[in-house]
């Protein structure tokens, strides 16, 4: 009975995995090939492509795609370039007493609720926030930034720091000292040292990273309608609208099918750069 | 949300649409629920209530009376949108929610939905009391039967600040005006089509636009080409009254589209504000408490929509939301609370020429209400709004 074991150990997480994870997305795939009557809005389970002509015919859903993946890129290559330096001295640099300290410093802000850190961007970037008042006390011209897109990229930067962070951190840990030594012995300077030696071995955790600050945008919703201006509607805000407004769902999980294509490239591509080894 | 049911079925159509007199409501497919027998008199009360309502509509100050007259204790849930009620009442109300306190543009969808049933008028004495429009307005009243009793009601004003705009604007051209780009803010809601649409009924009459739920395809389109011009000039659509607060408070917007609650949450707090409606007439809400199908607290149900009818409730709500009550006894009530307000809340206008300026939210159906079935629908509407915002 050797193959009893396993089968035991096995069964809960496959279980919970096939029933809970894929079940939810057929379903979902399933429901994108439906319409709604337009004067009932009850569902017609008739098999068609109507959802998806509608996405790819009209132009409205292309500017919102476009400005999601657009934003979600800005934000993960922000959070990288942010990171990498930080990750570099809490892995590399600092003592043992000071690396405790910058990771609590790093992980402090997700003890706070997401709304409550997403508001106070608001109090910092209105009219007559934080931001201007500062500019205003040195003589500056006020920077009206409150509710656009650039709000977006400044607040999601800053929401999802941390999971940049800690990817890269891991991977910089991990490169051995003795390949710095040998670079140096080799006659490479500090610059080519961290060119061809450091950056191509932290690289699977800058993608590792890059894979939650690009889902993690991609897939939000609440920002953009705190902080976003009038041209500000993500995927999401147009999911939200057609299951709460609309009833709309087939709609919905046609339009959701649009976020789950792009991260299944974005993983792909991550896969095949390494970037799971780090994880 | 099946509120179409009867468009596709509307061969014999009659609506009263308009707001003349004694609205006997609309004449058209009758509601899933339109045979359920409403009861004939108030039993026992359950010693619960639960309530489905926009938040503050069951204030301490006349909710805990209630419950120490009655025995009924209230259970709240306050919800935040039209649709999130929509969703809360669906299947009756599941035996979980007995009453909502819902809005014009949500009634419809409630009504066809059969997620609420008639109501008997005879059993709120002060019904008798309201002014006519709202004893039976065409939102609530299907067919004369009654689907809730009116609660209150307020227009969707123009409010702008006094130092941006020191002469009181006239006319809702200023909201669409390329000169105030970027200090302008309005609504996050499908329903504010309407508002372009009546706008439109004025500054274009060849479009032939008499009520702005009820819009052809041409008529539709011409609306929503004035928004799509509109959304660069916007500064943010607002999703919740104190998010407008905010912008208007922080001197991020200066004009925008707005309910008196702003107004006069604004002025309480200083802000240099002032609202009026522009000589093109408004919009405006109406809400009703209205029965869940499947209510398991029927006479604490009654008991509420009695006790809220009452002229003293209805200016104690009214002055504490902004609202105007329907209740036409409510304003003396109102005078002894607050000297003034009565008029300040239009709460002494009966006639039906005031209310021929305001349309009041309803939802739109494929149903033009003359036996076209022309008139675009309200999934229609959310759709266009989504491609508005861009």
């Amino acid at each position: 009975m050797s193959w009893l074991r396993p089968l035991v150990l096995l069964t809960p997480p496959v279980g919970w995995f096939v029933v809970i994870y894929l079940a939810a997305l057929v379903t979902l795939l399933i429901t994108a090939f439906w319409t709604i009557d337009p004067f009932t809005t009850q569902i017609v389970q008739s098999w068609n492509l109507d959802n998806f002509r509608i996405i790819i015919t009209d132009s409205t859903y292309w500017s919102i795609i476009g400005r999601t993946v657009g934003i979600a890129t800005l934000v993960t290559a922000t959070d990288a370039v942010l990171a990498f330096p930080f990750a570099y001295f809490m892995a590399r640099v600092a003592t043992r007493r000071v690396q405790t300290l910058l990771f609590a410093a790093v992980l402090l802000p997700l003890w706070a609720s997401y709304l409550a850190r997403v508001y106070a961007w608001i109090l910092i970037l209105n009219h007559s926030g934080v931001l201007n008042w500062s500019l205003q006390s040195i003589g500056l011209p006020p920077a009206n930034i409150g509710y656009t897109n650039t709000a977006m990229w400044l607040v999601f930067s800053y929401i999802w720091l941390p999971f940049m962070i800690i990817p890269v951190y891991a991977a910089l840990e991990r490169v051995p000292e003795s390949l710095m030594e040998a670079s140096a012995d080799l006659g490479a300077r500090r610059w080519q040292t961290l060119r061809d030696v450091v950056l191509p071995l932290a690289a699977p955790g800058v993608v590792a990273g890059s894979i939650f600050t690009f889902s993690l945008t991609l897939g939000d919703y609440i920002t953009p309608i705190l902080v976003g201006g009038a041209s500000s509607t993500f995927i999401g805000n147009v999911v939200y609208a057609n299951v709460g407004i609309a009833n709309n769902i087939p709609f919905a999980a046609a339009l959701s099918m649009v976020p789950l294509g792009i991260m299944a490239v974005y993983l792909f591509i991550a896969y095949r750069l390494g970037a799971f080894e780090a994880l | 949300m099946k509120f179409g049911a009867f468009a596709a079925a509307a061969a014999v159509v009659l609506t009263a649409c308009g707001s003349t007199g004694t609205t006997p409501g609309s004449t058209q497919e009758q509601p899933p629920t339109a045979t359920m027998k409403p009861q004939t008199s108030i039993g026992a009360g359950e010693g619960q209530l639960n309530l489905v309502l926009w938040d503050g509509y069951a204030d301490k100050s006349w909710a805990d009376p209630f419950t120490a007259a009655t025995g009924c204790k209230l259970n709240l849930h306050p919800a935040g949108s039209s649709d999130e009620m929509v969703s809360l009442m669906k299947d009756g109300g599941g035996g979980q929610w007995d009453m909502v306190s819902a809005s014009g543009d949500a009634d419809l969808r409630l009504i066809y939905g059969g997620d609420v049933k008639p109501m008997n008028t005879d059993l709120i004495p002060d019904w008798q009391n309201f002014d006519n429009y709202f004893k039976g307005p065409p939102y609530n009243t299907i067919n004369g039967i009654h689907y809730g009793i009116s609660l209150q009601w307020g227009p969707n004003t123009l409010l702008y600040n006094k130092k941006k705009f020191p002469n009181k604007p006239t006319s809702w051209q200023v909201i669409y005006d390329s000169a105030n780009s970027g200090l302008i803010t309005v609504p996050d809601n499908p329903i504010q089509i309407a508002d372009a649409a009546l706008y439109l009924s004025k500054t274009q009459p060849s479009l032939g636009i008499k009520d702005p739920y009820e819009l052809t395809q041409k008529q539709f389109d011409a609306t929503v080409a004035l928004l799509k011009q509109q959304r660069p000039l916007i500064k943010k659509y607002w999703g919740l009254a104190t998010d407008e607060i905010s912008l208007f408070k922080n001197g991020d917007v200066q004009v925008g589209a707005a309910w008196p609650y702003q107004t006069i949450q604004l002025k309480a707090a200083g802000a240099p504000v002032d609202d009026t409606i522009p000589s093109e007439g408004a919009t405006g809400w109406a809400d009703t408490w209205m029965l869940a199908t499947k209510a398991t607290h029927p006479n604490c149900a009654y008991m509420w929509a009695k006790w809220v009818s009452t002229p003293k409730v209805q200016a104690m709500q009214a002055l504490s939301f902004g609202e105007t009550p329907v209740n036409s006894k409510a304003c003396a009530e109102m005078e002894a609370q607050q000297a003034g307000s009565c008029h300040q809340y239009h709460a002494d206008e009966t006639g039906a020429a005031y209310f021929d300026t305001i349309k009041f939210w309803k939802t739109p159906l494929a149903d033009c209400g003359n036996g076209s079935k022309t008139c675009i629908p309200y999934a229609t509407w959310v759709t266009a709004w989504t491609s508005i915002k861009g």
